[in-house]
């Protein structure tokens, strides 16, 4: 299977197939995720880190799976100390970039604009976030992890649980979920439920979708809990986000309700739609989700960009 | 002696078979009367053997394939007819390629081919009958094409 100089824009761009060998690349690297192995296979190799927007996870967890494994990273997590400022067009941006290093990661509060990077880069394109677009690499780290934790993927009962109208994660995960065959249902207000083209993909891939605002119901039966921050910015109007916001709180009380080996995960930053009590339960997957950033992120560049252990 | 609605013309275009009420439309397509000086006449709601239909005649000009692909966009089943000298030179229905550049607007307003950017729109045709398109760069599916073309 050949990833070089593949851009990674939307998880819809991959066959299961070449899910499972990413999965199963980013398996052997943990070692190195963790410091405790060392390779330098990304010797002599700059990665752009472009993040228009704000970022803690995806920004660091690329730029450690850079340089834990030799490469150099350059860039900016903040455009206003860039020509943007000056009004200078993303594709330039890009231009920019495509001539002082390997590969480029974006975030980019535009939908669409990994893609356009895409069109305006030789080097290899990451999407670390388009507006309330794609996010593959989240899609591939929560695949990872939902693998890693229960050993399988297709056979979960899995809710995905918040705001799934703007929730880019949940766009990507219900779709790659369903080339799984996994059971899903979505839980939400009915202001925020998945968009019908989200659904359709699902019942075009095989899954039937249930629909509830009950998070008492769904959880009875999961064994992967997804919660979603519902994001302010996101929202067109404040007052729909007034009307929203803390609608779902996970609790061990309501933990009780959930299987023994229920796993909860969030793509982070929570707010508080997790209990600070529930971090130190089994059920808390949500941090070792956010490690797992990391050895997926190397796996990636590592079939991208070339280097193998 | 049978009655003419319109009267044939010598050369140019007409477009036949469009969907009964899209006539209006095309003319839009064609930038019609605002970038045109050709002599035009429209029917609409006129019977068929499939029910009605509109039908439009630009006489003296030729459409261009980029013209056509967008009358494909609202009405996948006409028909153009070049005529020369009164003759049908050439007849083909309108197709639906499989990429439609610069043509429709998305409909999402934070997209980024909405943007500044050096780009023009640029949609993956999903589905010909009926018509379901995809942006390329946000993948949203636009419900009303029509409205939405450039």
């Amino acid at each position: 299977m050949n990833f070089e100089g593949k851009d990674i824009i939307s998880i819809k761009d991959f066959s299961k197939k070449e899910i499972n060998y990413i999965l199963e690349c980013a398996k052997k690297m943990v070692p190195y995720a963790r410091g405790e192995k060392y390779k330098n296979i990304f010797g002599g190799k700059v990665l752009s880190s472009l993040f228009f927007e704000p970022s803690t996870r995806t920004r660091l967890s690329f730029e450690s799976a850079m340089n834990r494994l030799g490469g150099r990273v350059i860039g900016f997590s903040d455009p206003s100390g860039t020509s943007q400022k000056k009004g200078e067009s993303l594709a330039d941006t890009i231009r920019m970039a495509d001539a002082y290093s390997d590969a480029i990661v974006i975030r980019h509060p535009q939908e669409g604009a990994a893609r356009l990077a895409a069109e305006f880069a030789d080097a290899p394109v990451f999407n670390a976030g388009d507006g309330a677009g794609r996010h593959p690499t989240q899609c591939l780290l929560d695949l990872f992890t939902i693998f890693t934790e229960t050993k399988r993927i297709g056979k979960n009962k899995i809710a995905l649980l918040g705001d799934l109208k703007y929730g880019r994660t949940v766009h990507s995960l219900a779709y790659a979920l369903s080339l799984y065959g996994a059971e899903l249902t979505f839980v939400s207000p009915g202001s925020l439920k998945m968009p019908k083209e989200v659904i359709n993909e699902c019942k075009y891939l095989g899954v039937e979708p249930a629909q509830t605002s009950s998070l008492e119901k769904a959880i009875k039966d999961a064994d992967v809990l997804y919660i979603t921050r519902i994001q302010k910015e996101r929202f067109p109007d404040a007052e729909e986000y007034n009307r929203v916001v803390g609608i779902y709180k996970i609790d061990n009380e309501l933990l009780e309700q959930g299987k023994k080996n229920l796993i909860v995960m969030h793509p982070l930053p929570r707010v508080t739609e997790i209990a600070p009590e529930v971090d130190t339960t089994p059920h808390a997957i949500y941090f070792k989700q956010a490690f797992n950033g990391v050895p997926v992120r190397m796996a990636l560049l590592s079939l991208v960009i070339g280097g193998k252990l | 002696m049978k009655e003419l609605k319109i009267q044939p013309i010598k050369n140019g275009t007409v477009i036949d078979h469009i969907a009964a009420g899209k006539a209006v439309k095309v003319l839009h397509i064609l930038g019609i009367p605002k970038s045109s000086t050709s002599t035009v006449s429209v029917a609409m709601n006129v019977k068929s053997k499939f029910g009605k239909k509109d039908i439009v005649k630009v006489e003296n000009r030729e459409l261009d394939p980029n013209e056509v692909d967008k009358i494909a966009l609202i009405s996948p089943k006409a028909t153009i007819n070049i005529i020369r000298d009164y003759e049908v030179a050439e007849k083909h229905r309108v197709k639906l390629p499989n990429e439609v550049v610069g043509i429709v607007r998305c409909s999402n307003p934070t997209c980024v081919s909405n943007s500044k950017e050096p780009v023009k729109s640029r949609f993956i045709v999903l589905k010909k009958d009926p018509i379901q398109i995809k942006c390329y760069y946000c993948e949203r599916e636009p419900e009303d094409i029509a409205e939405r073309i450039i």
